[in-house]
């Protein structure tokens, strides 16, 4: 099996993050449903990454999980975003940002910028 | 620290870890529904639905196997894994397993129990606090012979001032006291002891207090500590106990404190451990001798050294000290007499006399547990044969070969371990039953206890010796050859010739092993035997030993048996009334120093001879038995020249006394001791009754005897009349027809209608006592035949094992010889021929251990050399016989082994 990229691996916790910020609570095929739909073909290539970072999150705190009913009355559990969680993804927020307006800036420059 | 965090994570995972790996299975099978269901909505057929949902979501199985990896720890992970293996593999072969179990169960126990005696006595002989800075001080006179002979009120009070010591104390070595006023006069051991004496040791009263050390009462300051015992046995555990008056020989003495439950005296003696008084006493004043440098007193000090001193340090500065004082008092100390005191760490003077025979047992139990593991390493390897296949079929699938030894590693550890476990569980349910088996004698028997640090060392040990006796099969076990294995088909592997030979090698340590073994139990056997048929030189046949007690007040005015006089009317009528007795032939009186090996604690007087020695202080000291006539005929020690006492020796009489030839022969050799005068000074029996020594005149001399002890002949002895001295501590001698259950409460009638006040006490006939004298050496003579017997059964079971297995790996071998014609007796010879080899090796190395061993054993024998031939011999023998015969079975098997069907299957 291929390792994805870590970098990846940090976004697709951000967006878990992020669409439970969003969603509320959610079950962990609605997660990937939705972060299919918003990241395209992206998480489409192996959803099955998405549950063990659920587990590595509720691990350290970022969400809690309990029993619930689908809306097609389906057993299923339910993550929501805990306080710990909110704050993570503010910060991640930010540094993402960061990061990102930083790349943006690096992939704007033009040679002549630079002399 | 991050990564500190992660792994206590990962542990707590090892917990949670199924529970995690089963949620994901979850949670991915919830997920597979959930887009089957979109799918089919979407309009695919299920199975289509299915498949698609599988592809979306990737490999589930690899993303549950990354997970689980990426959270736990692969070592603990294999290590519960090989765990379980190896109690499925324990499991498929029960008998081999309960053998090694129960081998290592009976390895590890034995040794386990001999440790929780050497725990007690050994290894913390003292419990008190610092106990290395205790020292007991002894002084003795080497010029003239003399130990131990006590100590002066004024050489006491140099030590104290020495600027060695903390503090020093100075005891009594324990004597016998009526306790009068309950219900039946009781006898007890007590003590006399300097004020200072608990602060020594540093051990407070549980209740009350104890003396107060700076108490300078020249003599007996009337205040009395007792045991716990005491305390519960005779005063019902009263709490308002202090301050009560306690009538000890007619003394009036107050309880000021009682010492609490574990607190034993020290002590060489019994009577020492079980003192259950302790009376303070300045030893200054009435009834002690004046305090003069010259008046000794048979006593046993005890300091504290200075903390941080040393042993050696302190004995230096001690002998600066004695060397000034001779110099001071060159009247005091003759230059002859060699007057030297000694530093001995208090932990040897308790267990001194009994290392020698601990150690022993520890090498003995030793030596079982390492043939109890040779032997279960032998069976692995037995065993290796059959997993043979099975061990390269997993090594042909890719098992690293250390992942296969930590496998087999765990396996055998485990082993170990249950067997150790085992051993333990057996000794903690036996221990009331073993403990009954140790003599009495052994010091601190009361605090030898199956507890958490023998259980500690159980399997530390067990470990231990899985490690060590567990990787070289290990190791040879995982060597096998992939392809000559698993080529032949399920037949089990022809042994690698590694294995073979390490069998072979732990065969013969094995016998080596056993036979030093079985040539120290031998030995021990011999000396044994050679001191229970030693002619005692008395006769203990028929004979009963009963004990009483004269109380002796400390005012003697108040001592209506001071004289020996008055003594002599009581003893007369005793000696009567117990004539009359049923059952009683002959009677007769002594002290408890004429009491044959029952007296650990003989007193010793200095013997001045005439024209010889003029002061105490070069006298050589001498045993001194006091007894009534009738003693040397009750008791069969032949008269060999002059005569016996005579019931017309008195006090009013010349004093005349009777020697043993030992004592003819040391003091007056190449002479007639007949009519030669002498005196013995310093008898505190004696002290307050004559104004000065008077000369005694030796009359006769009479045949050795050991009634020291039955492994010395004869020591000196010289015995005077109880009619001419006064003796406190007595007992009855009755030669008959005697009823040991009934004769004490008759004696106890007698002596009472007498005068009520004395106790009479501890009936035991001189067969008793002279066995209980070899109490020690038979125990330690019975555990290490017990051992010896284990160990050849065991060297036994381990030959046949062998000779099994060699015999197995052949049978295609012999199989064809016989078909060639070969003789059948000839296989027979052949295999017993193997047998044979390796008892000899065996016995050869054996011998040669067994020399070494029997050499540090040798103060513990008596009587036979530790070259003993026939024990070396017979041994050897009998070794050798086992091992031919532990051999006849396979070698039979062999024999009889049908060549055709032998060669068809394989």
């Amino acid at each position: 099996m291929k390792e994805k990229p870590d970098v990846l691996q940090g976004t697709l916790a951000l967006m878990v993050l992020k669409t439970l910020d969003v969603l509320g609570s959610q079950h962990g095929w609605g997660i990937a449903r939705r972060i299919e739909q918003i990241s395209g073909d992206l998480l489409a290539v192996n959803q099955g990454t998405l549950y063990p970072l659920l587990l590595k999150l509720e691990h350290e705190g970022s969400i809690a999980s309990e029993w619930g009913v689908s809306e097609n009355n389906r057993r299923a559990r339910f993550y929501r975003l805990t306080a710990a969680g909110r704050r993570q993804l503010q910060a991640e927020a930010r540094d993402w940002e960061q990061t990102a307006a930083i790349i943006a800036r690096f992939f704007n420059v033009k040679a002549e910028d630079l002399t | 620290m991050k990564f500190l965090r992660r792994f206590f994570i990962r542990l707590s995972n090892l917990s949670t870890g199924r529970s995690a790996d089963q949620r994901l299975q979850e949670e991915i099978a919830e997920h597979l529904a959930f887009q089957t269901e979109e799918n089919i909505r979407a309009g695919m057929s299920l199975t289509e639905a299915r498949r698609q949902a599988a592809l979306k979501l990737g490999a589930a199985q690899a993303i549950r196997e990354h997970h689980h990896a990426e959270h736990s720890i692969p070592f603990i992970e294999n290590l519960l894994f090989d765990l379980q293996y190896a109690v499925r593999m324990l499991l498929r072969s029960p008998g081999f397993s309960f053998i090694a179990i129960a081998t290592m169960a009976l390895g590890i126990g034995a040794t386990t129990a001999i440790y929780s005696v050497i725990d007690a006595t050994l290894l913390h002989p003292l419990p008190y606090p610092n106990p290395s800075e205790l020292v007991r001080i002894e002084d003795g006179l080497p010029g003239v012979g003399a130990q131990d002979v006590g100590i002066s009120v004024p050489e006491w009070r140099d030590l104290e001032s020495s600027g060695i010591f903390q503090s020093v104390s100075v005891s009594g070595t324990g004597a016998d006291v009526n306790l009068t006023g309950s219900a039946q006069p009781e006898r007890l051991s007590y003590k006399h002891v300097t004020p200072n004496y608990f602060a020594v040791f540093r051990v407070d009263a549980q209740l009350g207090r104890t003396f107060d050390p700076h108490d300078a009462t020249p003599g007996f300051n009337l205040e009395a500590v007792i045991s716990d015992g005491l305390w519960k046995r005779e005063f019902g555990a009263n709490p308002h106990i202090i301050g009560k008056a306690l009538r000890l020989d007619n003394d009036v003495y107050h309880v000021v404190g009682v010492m609490p439950r574990g607190f034993r005296d020290l002590g060489s003696t019994s009577e020492e451990w079980n003192t259950e008084v302790w009376l303070g006493a300045g030893m200054a004043g009435l009834p002690f001798p004046p305090p003069l440098r010259s008046s000794r007193q048979s006593s046993r000090v005890v300091a504290r050294m200075k903390p941080g001193l040393s042993m050696a340090a302190a004995q230096e500065r001690l002998d600066a000290l004695v060397e000034s004082l001779k110099k001071q008092y060159p009247a005091e100390y003759p230059a002859q007499a060699a007057w030297a005191v000694r530093l001995i760490p208090l932990s040897e003077s308790v267990v001194g006399s009994v290392r020698r025979s601990l150690v022993l047992l520890f090498g003995a139990v030793g030596l079982v547990l390492l043939i109890s593991c040779v032997n279960v390493a032998n069976l692995l390897l037995a065993r290796a044969s059959g997993r043979g296949r099975e061990i390269a079929v997993r090594q042909a699938l890719g098992a690293q070969r250390t992942r296969l030894i930590r496998q087999l590693l765990t396996e055998i550890l485990l082993l170990f371990l249950l067997g150790g476990i085992a051993g333990f569980a057996i000794l903690f349910g036996a221990q009331h039953l073993l403990l009954r088996l140790v003599p009495e004698s052994l010091p601190h028997l009361n605090d030898i206890g199956v507890g958490w640090g023998v259980l500690v060392f159980a399997v530390v040990v067990s470990a231990a010796a899985g490690t060590i006796f567990g990787l070289a099969p290990a190791w040879l076990m995982s060597g096998v050859d992939l392809t000559s294995t698993l080529r032949q088909k399920g037949r089990g592997s022809v042994g690698s010739q590694g294995r073979s030979r390490a069998r072979q090698i732990l065969v013969v340590s094995e016998l080596a092993l056993s036979l030093m073994l079985m040539v120290a139990a031998g030995l021990l056997l011999r000396s044994f035997w050679d001191l229970f048929k030693v002619p005692p030189g008395f006769n203990p046949d028929r004979v009963m030993a009963i004990q009483t007690w004269l109380p002796g007040p400390n005012d003697p005015s108040q001592d209506t048996y001071r004289t020996a006089t008055q003594e002599a009317v009581l003893l007369r009528e005793v000696l009567r009334r117990s004539r009359t007795l049923p059952g009683v032939e002959e009677a007769a009186i002594g002290d408890v120093d004429a009491l044959p090996l029952g007296h650990s604690n003989p007193g010793t007087l200095p013997l001045m001879r005439e024209g010889i020695e003029t002061m105490d202080n070069q006298a050589p000291v001498i045993h001194s038995p006091i007894v009534s006539p009738e003693y040397f005929h009750l008791l069969g020690m032949p008269l060999l020249r002059g005569r016996l006492f005579s019931d017309q020796d008195l006090e009013s009489t010349p004093q005349v006394a009777v020697i043993n030839q030992a004592a003819a022969r040391t003091y007056w050799p190449s002479q007639n001791p007949l009519g030669k005068r002498v005196r013995l000074h310093l008898d505190s029996r004696e002290l307050l009754n004559s104004a000065g020594p008077v000369w005694t005149t030796i009359v006769g001399v009479i045949a050795d005897a050991r009634t020291e002890s039955l492994a010395d002949a004869a020591t000196p002895q010289i015995y005077r009349s109880v009619y001419q001295h006064p003796a406190k501590a007595l007992a009855i001698f009755l030669r008959g027809q005697l009823d040991p259950g009934t004769i004490l409460g008759q004696e106890r009638s007698q002596v009472q209608a007498i005068d009520a006040g004395l106790p009479v006490f501890h009936a035991e006939t001189l067969e008793d006592v002279l066995s209980t004298s070899l109490s020690v050496r038979r125990f330690s003579m019975e555990i290490v035949a017990f051992f010896a017997a284990t160990a050849l059964l065991l060297a036994g079971l381990g030959i046949y094992g062998t000779i099994s297995y060699l015999v197995n790996e052949q049978r295609r071998e012999i199989a064809i010889r016989l078909a060639l014609g070969a003789q059948r007796s000839r296989i027979l010879k052949m295999v017993l021929r193997r047998g044979f080899g390796l008892a000899a090796a065996g016995a050869g190395l054996g011998v040669a251990g067994a020399f070494i061993v029997s050499h540090f054993m040798a103060g513990l024998l008596y009587g036979v050399s530790p070259n003993d031939l026939p024990t070396f011999a017979g041994v050897t023998l009998l070794l050798t016989m086992v091992a031919l015969a532990a051999s006849y079975i396979p070698a039979l098997r062999a024999m009889r082994l049908d060549p055709i069907t032998t060669l068809h299957s394989e």
